[in-house]
């Protein structure tokens, strides 16, 4: 499994010098890669919906006994299939929409990445592992949602996209922390998933916030009301990426997440009314929301909110295999109407539903396709969105009481409203009249209409025949999220929901004449639904717009205050910042005088030395000449460096020497070509300073005797020289520490001095831009 | 600076400094020095060249841009880890062979060393950048 993902993003590096070598047919073996690790995973479909979950475990940090523990359950098996497979096609749908872009390679580099990240988001049973490839799914998404990135709307949504759900990321990562430590250390350093321990969770004080975190996170993810507007604005992404990410794989994380810790959680309350509340707000929201539009994705966007509603609400009510079938149903016919509305899209050359007219009759594929998808969609038998929608209202009505009532009426509203958008969407433009008909349209190339052909021709066998893998796999996922095999049999044959007639069936044959009533009378009912835009201003973007401008505007404060481009202010700012900082903690330690060391006799050298740095300070603060003020200073640096030679650090003093000699060197380059020194500060203003150094002077001082006094029992330099000769062959123990005990703390500081030197190099070699000095 | 004593100490200077800077380097492991006090001392040396000839001339003795010379030592220092993991052990974990270099039998060489030659050529390679820079900029 791990191999898989490996191959993902090995691949994901080699693509963009592949396109560029071969072409656009890179694409058309990426896309059978991609389709090779599915057939991959339905090998392993046996395995998994026969009960036996595959555990797989790949060494991390052996020294810790962490490992990066993949595990292929019913649950994660469905996403695997969904996420190849549908990321197969989608893939070979690019090679022909996206072929003659310039950033085909760039665009195949970050979609493999993503759907290595998402693959092994699904997989991960290490709440930690889980949780880095979610935020990369969230970075990949940022990144393709902006990939046309010349124009502006396309970089605010993309960052819009990144803020709603690096926020969300930022909760979860708190919530899954402290559903860990709820769990008492029962999930090890690995934050294994598997072994979260619900009781001891239900128990915990931190039980409520770990679970409102997690949910923010999931919720923000997976665009559930008030996170949802986030979605619809991702459709400035290419259409494949609204196909894979927007509505069959990413946006579904925040589902597999819930789905995941259902075992966990479903023993409490919170949790599961939460799920069921919000789920249902936004399956109603979504699809009220999704009638308003007439572009192709804004109304598929809305939708995909709206199933993604539907999800969270069946996870909440317990009704696992509705879930299941939703979730698989919504993948395959979603994918491939958001693959025909980018080709219509791209044919008729105008993303507007009602003004095109009778394009299937160049389409002759893809109308098809549109057709198959828009009635799975809209829940007509015998497809699978049929099923899925059959098991949903069952589950609403399961729920008893008041609730059901409600959760019917909801539920069958907003599947009327569905079987309009998916009308308005699927087959007014494709079969119905309008004013745009495009000259001379042709169908598209055979990558482009393969996938969706494909995916909606699998709608339609696995609602006439579900027991062909589809019982089975959704038996396993239900099983997942149950913790044990579902207590009831999955009924999606035809026959058992269609006969005897049943209350689901009757709400569903309601919602299917009231949606194809709607859309008859469309005009009356949009423009009575244009009234609502009013109150869109007191929606949640408009309280995200105003939450980011209050947020820059601020920063602007912050920064107009701390830097106002004075040097002396600054220094003086970072000084009183570390003074405060040092006295504090010092304040803090009980009993200071105990700690101070004990002084032994002083050698007349020390005495000079310290004589010496004292006269070099004083003087370097007098001097009224740059230079004579740096050789003051690097008096002070030299002298230090003796005090190493004469203390037995021979290496400290070596470097301190030519350390020394270089800041002079530079600190004349820099200062020499400067006018001559002039002195432009008030008495008043040079007291302050005075005071606020000999502060700075007092505080190190008190630190530097209390690190001296503080010696712990035994300290690890004892440990370091004696091991250096035997396990690291050298006699120089700072060297050893240096490259051998410590070396990655030392790879990191080369990093960050060549960083440093790559930012003095820009600052030192900037130019303005001729456009800039032309506007000056 | 036109001072001949100066130009002649530099051009004397330049070899001796980086000579030393290679012995700092080379007994780092068990005497004082190391990878990074010789890549300051070599440093030194080519600044003093260019203070006291000229820049053109010291970059010329350089070969290479010390951007290069900064990217060449990270990769260095970065490949030193990578034999430990090829045994199967941590990344980074110092390993040792023992060869024999012109006569001298038994003489250790480790990926510690390899990784403090990084060290040495990420600190000449910085510190000649921004000198340079810096020393370009102000002429």
């Amino acid at each position: 499994m791990h191999t898989t993902v490996l191959i993902l993003l090995l691949l994901a590096a080699l693509a963009p010098m592949g396109v560029r070598v071969i072409g656009k047919s890179a694409g058309l073996i990426i896309a059978t890669v991609s389709l090779a690790i599915t057939g991959w995973y339905a090998s392993r479909f046996g395995i998994v919906t026969a009960g036996a979950p595959i555990l797989e475990t790949m060494s991390w940090v052996p020294s810790l006994g962490v490992g990066v523990e993949f595990l292929l359950d019913g649950l994660s098996l469905t996403f695997a299939l969904l996420i190849c497979g549908i990321g197969g096609l989608v893939l070979l749908y690019t090679s022909s929409y996206l072929g003659d872009s310039p950033g085909l390679g760039r665009f195949y580099a970050t979609l493999l990445t993503f759907m290595a990240s998402m693959l092994g988001l699904v997989l991960a049973n290490n709440l930690i592992v889980m949780f880095i490839f979610w935020e990369l799914t969230s970075i990949t998404s940022f990144l393709l949602i902006g990939f046309d990135f010349h124009r502006e709307s396309a970089r605010r949504c993309a960052w819009q996209a990144l803020v709603v759900t690096g926020l969300g990321g930022l909760c979860l990562l708190a919530g899954i922390i402290l559903l860990a430590i709820a769990s008492g250390g029962s999930t090890g350093p690995e934050f294994a998933i598997r072994e979260l321990d619900p009781g001891a969770i239900l128990d915990s004080p931190l039980a409520g916030a770990s679970v409102i975190l997690t949910l923010i996170g999931c919720f923000s993810k997976s665009a559930i009301v008030p996170f949802h507007f986030w979605l619809p604005n991702a459709m400035e992404a290419p259409s494949p990426v609204s196909a894979l990410l927007h509505s069959a794989t990413m946006v579904k994380a925040g589902v597999y997440l819930i789905a995941r810790l259902e075992p966990t959680l479903n023993e409490q309350r919170f949790w599961s009314d939460s799920l069921v509340a919000f789920g249902a707000t936004t399956m109603l929201l979504g699809a009220a929301l999704a009638t308003r539009h007439v572009a192709f994705k804004k109304l598929l966007a809305y939708s995909t909110v709206s199933s993604l509603g539907i999800l969270v609400m069946l996870i909440g009510l317990g009704a696992y295999a509705a879930a299941a079938t939703y979730l698989i149903a919504h993948a395959l016919f979603k994918a491939c109407l958001f693959l025909v509305a980018g080709t219509a899209t791209h044919i008729a050359g105008t993303k507007d539903t009602e003004a095109i007219g009778h394009l299937g009759r160049s389409m002759k594929i893809s109308r098809w396709s549109a057709l198959l998808g828009g009635l799975s969609l809209a829940g007509v038998a015998p497809f699978i969105g049929f099923a899925g929608k059959e098991l949903t209202i069952k589950s609403g009505l399961n729920a008893g009481g008041l609730e059901a009532i409600l959760l019917a009426i909801a539920i069958g509203l907003a599947a009327a409203l569905t079987v309009f958008a998916s009308i308005q969407v699927a087959f007014k433009p494709f079969f119905m009249p309008g004013p745009h008909k495009p000259e001379h349209a042709q169908e598209a190339t055979w990558p482009e209409w393969l996938g969706p052909i494909i995916l909606a021709t699998l709608g339609l066998v696995l609602g006439l025949a579900p027991f062909l893998g589809m019982v089975p796999l959704v038996e396993s996922f239900g099983a997942s999220l149950a913790g044990a095999p579902l207590a009831d049999d999955v009924t999606l044959g035809l026959g058992y929901l269609l006969w005897p007639p049943s209350i689901p069936l009757g709400i569903s044959v309601l919602a299917v004449v009231i949606g194809i009533g709607l859309f008859m009378g469309r005009s009356p009912y949009r423009s009575l639904l244009a009234k609502t835009f009013a109150w869109d201003r007191f929606g949640p973007e408009r309280t995200y717009d105003r939450l980011v401008g209050t947020t820059l505007a601020s920063a602007q404060v912050l920064t107009n205050a701390l830097q106002n481009g004075s040097l002396r202010s600054y220094t003086r700012i970072i000084v009183l910042t570390a003074t405060a900082c040092v006295a504090l903690a010092t304040l803090r330690i009980d009993a200071v005088a105990s700690y101070l060391p004990s002084f032994g006799a002083l050698t007349p050298f020390d005495v000079m030395l310290a004589l010496t740095i004292a006269a070099s300070a004083v003087s370097a603060t007098m001097i009224r000449s740059r230079l004579g003020a740096i050789a003051a200073l690097s008096g002070i640096g030299f002298a230090i460096a003796v005090y190493f030679v004469l203390h037995g650090a021979p290496d400290l003093a070596g470097t301190q020497f030519a350390v020394e000699t270089l800041i002079v060197i530079i600190f004349v380059l820099v200062t020499h070509r400067l006018p001559r020194f002039a002195r432009y500060t008030t008495n008043l203003s040079r007291s302050i300073d005075i005071v606020i150094a000999l502060g700075l002077g007092s505080v190190v001082t008190t630190l530097t005797l209390l690190a001296m006094g503080s010696t712990v029992a035994s300290p690890v330099s004892d440990f370091q020289a004696a091991e250096a000769v035997p396990s690291a062959y050298g006699r120089n123990v700072i060297n050893v520490i240096l490259v051998d005990y410590r070396a990655i703390d030392t790879l990191g500081e080369v990093f960050v001095l060549a960083v440093a030197a790559i930012g003095v190099f820009t600052l030192l070699t900037i130019r303005p831009s001729r456009e800039a000095e032309a506007t000056r | 600076m036109n001072s001949v004593i100066f130009q002649v100490a530099a051009r004397v200077l330049l070899p001796v400094m980086l000579l030393l800077s290679v012995v700092f380097l080379l007994r780092g492991h068990n005497e004082p020095g190391g990878g990074f006090i010789g890549g300051l001392v070599a440093a030194s040396g080519y600044i003093l060249y260019a203070l006291a000839v000229n820049l053109p001339e010291s970059r010329r003795l350089l070969h290479v841009h010390p951007r290069t010379l900064i990217s060449t030592g990270l990769l260095i220092a970065i490949l030193s880890g990578v034999p430990a993991l090829l045994v199967d052990q941590p990344f980074m974990k110092g390993k040792w062979i023992e060869v024999t270099i012109a006569g001298f039998e038994g003489v250790k060489f480790g990926t510690p060393f390899v990784f403090d030659v990084g060290v040495y050529l990420v600190v000449l390679g910085v510190t000649l950048l921004m000198a340079f820079t810096l020393e370009e900029r102000y002429q």
